[in-house]
């Protein structure tokens, strides 16, 4: 193999693996090393530079880091980055004045964003900073967009929404509230310099078994009745509920169900349990509220009595893998499933809907009905109109929407610019040595052997009343501190300087995962099988080095690595040493590497 | 220096042995020595192997003398019988021991200042009395603890840090263990596990006195250009006479050898010593050979390594001594103390 480039910004940053999975890439282990410290403050800046919302992703993020996080490969569990983060959220000081000012100066650019949800409020974020008039149009009362509406009450109060959204608009942001936008046209007639569409994936799908008609009074879908739960016109269910669905949104839909008058509430998938879409904890939260998740069921009719639904009828399925690893839900045989119920709630899925967008603007669709993107830019077949969060490739999650909205952001300035949108602002990336002594480094280098804290939750009896009362208390200081510790601290890079190296083996001996080994170089395939332990897992570089003095080559498995520093203390050179890498994504107004 | 222990975390796929230990159980504290110490990687040979012959902790009796190198016990087989001896003793301890109790795996570690020097007594007649044992040398040349001075295994001309010149002859421990009749003698390199480790297995499966000289820079008082010792010296003028395959009885040995170059020893308790050859047509069942070899090697400034000689019919000193076979600490008050009607027997005898 050829020596690894650790120069090329992608080396380093893959080996932080929280980061790299982050569509953001929010610099995880420097806001949980700045936690464990105290530096609240200091943490939730870095967060809300790269995640914009630190209190409400600390709270409802999908959490790509955490199936990512290196301790979940050496441990039970990875550590709980998204509950850190939450952690910096409550407890950091005012932090208003170390938010940024808008220019004074605009730059006479104006920029619409249609819906006020994550992705168009970071698009409006990143370009009011650096001098463009942002219009955000929504038909809501107050901005979030589905933040707000989807999310149950419990799980993120309606304070961290309003707090967070407000430090976005209070940068000199236009809201225009109870504002539908029904005609693209219009919009664009109205001469804006860009427009920007973060309009989410606001359609339910729909359950079409026989009747389903005849009992819509007590059948609802489940994103529409989460929203009227969420605004006060939904205020109570029914005793006994049928949720249908294995998404994070039927978690949502039956736990809010449980707290408002829902005794008999119950989860009914088609698919099994491990394959549902919803998150591990969603799952395990709703099951310890008493809700029993039924799988391998599909949905055959609604019975009901002249149009009072009086309960479901499901046929047992079993899965069959096909040679391709499709899927497919054959019938058992055995008898369908009648379940009595009074009411059920439909989250089998969501759908674009562009209804408002003419199609004969020039805006290209594509068969599934999304619009035709390019996936870098997020730029339209129209040029000045630009996606984002789930309005763009269907649904995904938060911390993707406003992923999105930066990349929008960059997108919008060098459109504005007249500046070519796939040459992008590169990265700003730091490496510095952490040596302070002999052996003594900068950063915690001892290894946490603790196993994952439990987030401390309010008693089940007084949340199940009251919808809006926050189940989770969050960590305090000390388990945020203790749990922090369990970070192991990835960005801390072991660097290794193939001219200074004696080939002792200090640092093969001493690595306590033997991840080092020296050996002759070869074909990756066959270097893989011959390191001290075989690297078998092909998703983790191997940092390999320059022929050394006796014809051999470091080899180092990056998959295992705990970066202890251990390596570095023994080696007598300093052919080792332990440097941060920093990595901050582009921000909207940086310019371009030149070519 | 390390201010805190390993962490405990494994790997998932971390290699496990017969007995279900991983190499990580083989280990002891972590090292005090210098950083790039020669002789950690000699503990880190020693755990290797052990883990590699499945051998049980407890079955391992280490003994050292006073240095850096006998320091070392401290550092591998943390589950191990240890006794850290008086300079220079360590033979006779061992010797004691191993009389006292013949079913332990016996481990000697040492120094060229403690076994050259202050020992050069005891090591001779552990040696010729044919202790069942494993001694293993780490030769680094000077005496580390004390800053560096040069020790009796010191070549006749090399330089220290400071550029003086040794002016004293050097004593050879392979030399002398071969003339004293140590049945398994062997040189290696600190530097070169892939030769160490197999000498080290087949050292602790042979029966009778097996010596190793293991050549093991002193990265801060010896490793420097002028040096006999250094890293980059004993791999300039390594001259390995052949390359070890330590295969256990239960192994399938798999590699195929041209006719020739390939030689096979039996040891007694069946484990098998492959012995590549490596340029020369070296005999090591040859005492008188190897010795000659030896000396003209090193005339030339070559530095022999290897197995260099080994004799698989070996006794031990128990053998010797026709000593109990059960461990004393077993035999029981009945069997030591038979009483005074066994006396009477014994008396009426030599009557």
């Amino acid at each position: 193999m050829k020596p690894t480039d650790i120069g090329a910004p992608d080396y380093l940053h893959k080996v932080v693996d929280c980061q790299w999975a982050c569509p953001a890439h929010t610099p995880v282990p420097e806001y949980i090393r700045l936690t464990a410290a105290g530096r609240y403050s200091d943490a939730y800046m870095i967060n809300w530079h790269s995640n914009v919302f630190p209190g409400i992703l600390g709270r409802v993020c999908d959490r790509p880091c955490e199936p990512a996080c290196r301790r979940g490969r050496v441990d039970a569990e990875p550590v709980a980055i998204c509950r850190l983060k939450r952690v910096c959220a409550d407890l950091k000081d005012d932090i208003r004045h170390r938010l940024p000012k808008p220019p004074a100066q605009k730059n006479r650019k104006r920029i619409a964003c249609i819906g006020a949800g994550p992705a168009s409020l970071t698009v409006a974020r990143d370009l009011a900073t650096i001098g463009y008039q942002v219009s955000i149009f929504d038909s809501g009362k107050s901005p979030g967009g589905m933040m707000r509406s989807q999310i149950p009450k419990f799980r993120l109060p309606d304070s961290v929404l309003d707090e967070e959204c407000g430090y976005i608009i209070n940068l000199g942001v236009d809201m225009h509230y109870e504002h539908w936008v029904n005609s693209l046209r219009d919009v664009l007639a109205a001469g804006w310099d860009a427009v920007f569409v973060g309009t989410g994936a606001p359609r339910g799908r729909e359950c079409a078994v026989p009747g389903r008609q005849e009992a819509a009074a007590h059948i609802h879908i489940g994103i529409d009745w989460l929203a009227n739960v969420s605004f006060g016109h939904t205020t109570k269910t029914e005793k006994r509920v049928i949720v249908l669905g294995g998404g994070n949104t039927a978690m949502d839909c039956c736990r809010s169900a449980r707290r408002m008058g829902g005794e008999d509430v119950k989860v009914v998938v088609r698919s099994g349990f491990d394959e549902m879409k919803a998150s591990p904890w969603e799952k395990e939260d709703a099951i310890s509220e008493g809700i029993p998740i039924l799988n391998m069921l599909v949905p055959k009719e609604f019975k009901h009595d002249n149009g009072k639904l009086t309960g479901m009828l499901f046929e047992k399925v079993r899965a069959e893998y096909d040679a391709k690893g499709r899927r497919s839900l054959l019938p058992t045989g055995e008898p369908d499933v009648l379940m009595e119920c009074d009411e059920v709630l439909i989250a089998i899925g969501q759908e674009n809907s562009f209804p408002w967008i003419e199609r004969d603007i020039g805006l290209e669709f594509d068969k599934w009905g999304l619009p035709v993107l390019n996936p870098t830019t997020l730029q339209s077949s129209l040029p000045n109109v630009f996606f984002g969060g789930d309005a763009a490739f269907g649904p995904k999650n938060i911390i993707t929407a406003v992923a999105h909205g930066h990349e929008a952001a960059i997108s919008i300035d060098r459109f504005c610019r007249q500046r070519d949108l796939l040459r992008r602002p590169s990265p700003l990336t730091n490496l510095v040595s952490q040596k302070m002594g002999i052996h003594e480094w900068s950063y915690d280098n001892n290894v946490s052997e603790e196993s994952r804290r439990k987030v401390p939750t309010k008693t089940l009896d007084k949340t199940l009343l009251d919808i809006k009362l926050e189940l989770e208390i969050g960590f305090d200081p000390f388990l945020a501190c203790a749990e922090a510790d369990r970070c192991l601290n990835c960005d801390i890079a072991t660097v290794f300087t193939d001219k200074a190296c004696i080939e002792c083996d200090a640092c093969v001996d001493i690595c306590p995962t033997e991840c080092i080994s020296f050996t002759a170089n070869g074909e990756e395939d066959d270097l893989r099988g011959r390191l001290k332990v075989p690297a078998k897992n092909r998703d983790q570089a191997l940092y390999v080095s320059d022929t050394l003095k006796t014809g051999r080559v470091m080899v180092k498995d990056e998959n295992i690595c705990l970066h202890c520093g251990m390596c570095a203390e023994r080696c007598p050179t300093g052919a080792w040493d332990m440097r941060k890498y920093f990595y901050k994504t582009a921000a909207a107004g940086a310019e371009a590497p030149r070519k | 220096m390390t201010y805190f222990a390993k962490p405990k975390l494994l790997r998932p796929d971390t290699p496990k042995n017969a007995l279900g230990y991983t190499r990580r159980d083989y280990e002891g504290a972590i090292s005090s020595l210098c950083a790039g110490c020669g002789h950690d990687s000699i503990s880190a040979a020693v755990v290797q192997a052990c883990f590699d012959l499945d051998v049980e902790p407890h079955r391992v009796a280490k003994l050292s003398g006073i240095g850096c190198s006998s320091k070392t016990p401290d550092y591998f087989l943390g589950n191990s019988h240890g006794f850290n001896t008086t300079h220079g003793r360590m033979p006779s301890v061992l010797t004691g021991a191993a009389l006292a109790n013949r079913d332990l795996i016996y481990l000697g570690v040492s120094g060229d200042g403690d076994s050259a020097s202050i020992g050069i007594g005891q090591f001779a007649h552990a040696m010729r009395r044919g202790v069942n044992m494993t001694y293993i040398v780490e030769n680094n040349g000077v005496y580390g603890l004390t800053k560096g001075q040069f020790s009796a295994t010191a070549d006749k001309g090399s330089k220290n840090k400071r550029g003086v010149v040794n002016t004293d002859s050097p004593i050879d421990l392979v030399a002398l263990a071969l003339q004293l009749g140590a049945t398994y003698v062997a040189r290696s390199f600190s530097g070169d596990k892939e030769q160490l480790i197999p000498l080290i297995k087949g050292a602790l499966r042979h029966r009778g006195p097996a010596f190793i000289d293991v050549i093991s820079p002193c990265v801060t008082f010896n490793n420097h250009a002028g040096s006999t010792k250094s890293y980059d010296y004993v791999r300039e003028h390594n001259d390995a006479v052949n390359r070890l395959d330590f295969i256990l009885p239960r192994d399938q040995i798999e590699a195929s050898y041209a006719p020739g170059e390939l030689r096979r020893v039996v040891q007694h308790d069946g484990s098998i010593l492959l012995l590549r050859k490596v340029k020369t047509d070296y005999d090591p069942a040859d005492r008188v050979g190897a010795m000659n070899h030896l000396q003209e090697r090193h005339a030339l400034g070559e530095i022999v390594t290897g197995l260099l000689f080994v004799d698989s019919t070996s006794e031990s000193m128990h053998r010797h001594l026709n000593t109990v076979e059960k461990p004393l600490n077993q035999l029981g008050d009945a069997y030591l103390c038979p009483g005074n009607s066994a006396l009477e027997a014994l008396n009426a005898s030599l009557r």
